[in-house]
């Protein structure tokens, strides 16, 4: 157990090292525009002293690669750089922002978990019938939704309408508040895992040793929950972790639609404003939360499933 | 039931979503037809948040314009927008899966370890940073979008490559004296066009509702081009006076992209009936 946790930490490690490189080089691409944004300036007409003196304020006279390596060190000590725009260091920055779009993030995946694997598992055990073909409906419509759109109906609905929930803001943090964007970014992932769950109880229905327990004559309740549930888990466990991203991702709309303080909202102003160092720091924390759920998840099969082999 | 109605239930996905699909695509060609007004010039404030009416059946926004035609006119730009940078992903997605499939070796390692570190990316977070570096617009966001999703279409194409090279009719194409690219371009490719084709259409979509975020939070395509995305964003401070305008540009997103996922799900129902069995 502990070499196989070792070795998928193991295997953690270049992932990583290539998502910082490649972000790292589609964000620095361009020195010139680089210096004129640390500089402040928007436009092109400035003093292209300045921007000489920017460049080396910034270190953006350095070859890439100096400014890579420059990069990966202080990024090892916690160190994200410094904001063009706000002079702080970027991770006091985010620090702020990080506890909001936690919760706004568990908040969604509690909603999705408790409400699209039962749905997923009930479509199952009743095939064909017309519950089954209207959740399986509405699992397909949850994928295609667009959050935003969502959001606004919800808000619509529960703020102007029949208003019994704050419409935007984090407010006290309580839960009033986060159930709009909770919900709102909670609903495609539900819709995927009802439909992983299905298809992962449906196939699972149909093997051999579901006919051997029901054989052997074990009640449906214990067939359901020891035989059926643990092994579709692994299948749902399985898309929920890689699924986890999308999430991340649409953390950021949710967030700027509810006006909610977290990490997302902090992107997008950034990128509104050119501050490259908090784009960056903002883009590498949502991809890195969502590469250590994948990696709890992969530590979680071995829990789950004995059949894995921990080689 | 009888066996012609069970099959034609079993092809519900693809009659709907293609369907669907087909509407999109002739109400975006037809657009200066059909719609009743200009989307951009027929501006006038003095019809300004006006409710659906029997003049403006999807009501007006802020500058008086007919939500109607804005919509209709905004299918062009999402279908070129899905269209566009999705054929961008297949083409990288193609050339990259299909070479790496079949010289294998570090050609494979390499690509494979791009394509894995692309997945760990999520889309909409790349398409970002990409539109933080090139700055707002459509160009941009056929750029981004096409620079984002091509890892889907390598998986499948590697994995494709990799069962079909053992096949006879490659081991006698080889026999016959056939180039490698020769093999790979007229011999393969046509054989895994399928499942390619699945996950284009499903990238379609996709890309429709990254262009629609994109748009929504101000960093798509910018006003005054009637893009469904950039209509909501408009539509957040209207939500208490003119809710109309929430909905109808949403539901033009929602349906549009709903119908792609539709025609996806049941391509691959059609070409592999092996999972559709168990899918139903």
């Amino acid at each position: 157990m502990a070499a196989y946790a070792l070795r998928r930490l193991i295997q953690f490690i270049p992932t990583i090292f290539g998502v910082i490189l490649i972000l790292f080089l589609l964000l620095n691409v361009l020195p010139g525009n680089a210096a004129l944004m640390a500089g402040g300036a928007q436009d092109v007409n400035v003093d292209a002293t300045y921007i000489e003196l920017m460049k080396k304020e910034w270190g953006l006279d350095q070859p890439l690669h100096t400014r890579f390596l420059d990069y990966m060190g202080r990024l090892l000590v916690g160190d994200l750089g410094k904001s063009f725009l706000r002079r702080e260091p970027v991770a006091d920055l985010l620090a702020s922002r990080i506890w909001p779009t936690l919760k706004l993030a568990v908040a969604a995946m509690g909603i999705a978990v408790c409400l699209g694997v039962p749905l997923g598992f009930y479509s199952a055990l009743r095939q064909g019938s017309w519950a089954d073909t209207g959740s399986m409906v509405g699992a397909v419509s949850g994928v295609s939704l667009p959050q935003f759109w969502l959001g606004l109906l919800l808000m619509y609905l529960f703020a102007v309408k029949f208003p019994v929930l704050p419409p935007q803001g984090y407010g006290d943090g309580s839960l009033s508040h986060i159930l709009l964007p909770g919900f709102t970014l909670g609903v495609g992932y539900m819709a995927l895992l009802a439909r992983t769950t299905r298809a992962a109880v449906v196939e699972i229905l149909t093997t051999d040793y579901i006919r051997t327990a029901r054989a052997k004559g074990l009640p449906g309740i214990v067939i359901n929950r020891k035989h059926v549930l643990r092994n579709a888990l692994i299948l749902v466990l399985t898309t929920a972790g890689l699924q986890f991203g999308g999430l991340m991702g649409h953390t950021v709309i949710v967030e700027k639609l509810f006006s909610w303080p977290g990490v997302g909202s902090l992107l997008v102003d950034s990128i509104f404003q050119r501050d490259i160092p908090v784009t960056q720091g903002c883009v590498l924390f949502l991809i890195l939360v969502f590469l250590l759920v994948n990696l709890a998840v992969d530590l979680l099969y071995a829990v789950i499933d004995p059949r894995i082999e921990y080689r | 039931m009888t066996p012609g109605l069970r099959k034609l239930l079993q092809r519900t996905n693809l009659l709907v979503g293609g369907a669907i699909s087909l509407a999109v695509v002739l109400t975006a060609l037809l657009a200066p037809w059909i719609a009743p007004y200009h989307p951009i010039d027929d501006a006038n404030l003095l019809y300004a948040d006006e409710p659906p009416s029997a003049r403006f059946w999807f009501g007006t926004d802020s500058q008086g314009r007919d939500i109607l035609s804005r919509i209709i006119y905004g299918a062009q730009i999402s279908l070129a927008v899905g269209l566009i940078s999705q054929g961008l992903n297949s083409l990288i997605g193609i050339l990259l899966g299909l070479t790496a499939g079949f010289f294998g070796r570090w050609w494979d390692d390499l690509v494979m370890g791009l394509t894995n570190i692309m997945l760990a990316i999520p889309s909409i977070i790349f398409a970002l940073a990409v539109m933080a570096l090139l700055g707002p617009g459509l160009v941009n966001v056929f750029v981004a979008l096409g620079l984002t999703n091509w890892a889907y279409s390598c998986r499948i194409t590697r994995s494709q490559v990799l069962s079909a090279k053992s096949l006879d009719y490659v081991k006698a194409a080889r026999a016959l004296g056939y180039g490698r690219w020769r093999i790979m371009i007229t011999q393969i490719l046509p054989n895994i066009m399928g499942p390619v084709l699945v996950v284009a259409t499903l990238g379609v979509a996709g890309a429709i509702l990254i262009e629609a975020a994109l748009s929504f939070l101000g960093l798509g395509v910018q006003p005054p081009a009637p893009s469904w995305g950039g209509m909501l964003s408009f539509a957040r401070e209207k939500i208490f006076t003119a809710p109309w305008i929430s909905i109808f540009p949403g539901l033009a997103i929602f349906v549009t992209v709903l119908g792609l996922n539709l025609l996806g799900d049941g391509l691959r129902d059609l070409l592999d009936p092996h999972t559709s069995q168990q899918r139903r």
